[in-house]
């Protein structure tokens, strides 16, 4: 399997808000658990529409979860 | 591991299970001396009927005990649902199960012009459908190891 070019700060995100659960954010954008780990570890590049899903339950715009390529704070 | 891995796994070795001990349990009723009679066609017949009713059966049931231990040992519900990632996986699990099933029906339409006896054509389509199960098994599993 090729690696997926679209990265996420998914795990941090998570972390900073108050240390969010993998099952906490699954509950909120309406997938499994095993949904959000296989986006953190970068098995799975989500629909356009579970990633703006993801980005509302953060508050963020889009562009600050995922990235194309390169991690752009590395 | 996770769920749906675990849930892959048990299912490939029920499918072995079944398929084996049902193959076993029919071996001895095949009619003897009567390649091509009727009563060899009604054996066919019977065994795919038979086998397609048992492992539903199986499958429920096993899946059933399944989730029963699941619970008990992680103490965690299994998935209500089945979301984006685990429809993209059913559909490649879907296909190359598909594709080996095609494979062997082919196969078995050439047995019958390479002029095998009938008997031939029904046990490459059977174990075509066997390996499909496993295949489709396998896929999914392969899937939510390695990701999509």
């Amino acid at each position: 399997m090729g690696k997926n070019l679209v990265g996420n700060h998914i795990r941090k995100l998570r972390f900073n808000h108050d240390e969010m659960t993998q099952q906490q954010l699954a509950d909120k954008v309406g997938v499994t658990r095993q949904t959000i780990v296989a986006l953190e570890k970068g098995n799975y590049s989500p629909s356009l529409e579970l990633a703006f899903r993801i980005a509302h339950a953060f508050h963020l715009p889009l562009e600050e979860v995922f990235f194309y390529g390169d991690d752009p704070t590395q | 591991m996770t769920y749906q891995e675990k849930k892959s796994i048990v299912s490939i070795i029920s499918a072995v299970l079944i398929f084996g001990f049902y193959c076993l349990y029919m071996y001895p009723q095949y009619p003897e001396g009567a390649l091509e009679s009727p009563e060899a066609f009604r054996f066919w017949g019977s065994f795919v009927l038979i086998l397609t009713v048992v492992s539903i059966v199986a499958h429920i049931v096993i899946s059933i005990i399944f989730n029963i231990i699941y619970r008990m040992t992680t103490r965690e519900k299994e998935p209500k649902f089945a979301d984006e990632l685990d429809k993209l996986i059913d559909l490649k699990a879907f296909r190359n199960s598909f594709f080996v099933f095609i494979i062997g029906f082919l196969l078995a339409m050439g047995s019958l012009i390479i002029y095998q006896p009938l008997h031939v054509m029904f046990m490459i389509l059977i174990i075509s459908g066997f390996v499909s199960d496993v295949t489709g098994s396998a896929t999914r599993l392969y899937h939510y190891r390695r990701g999509v």
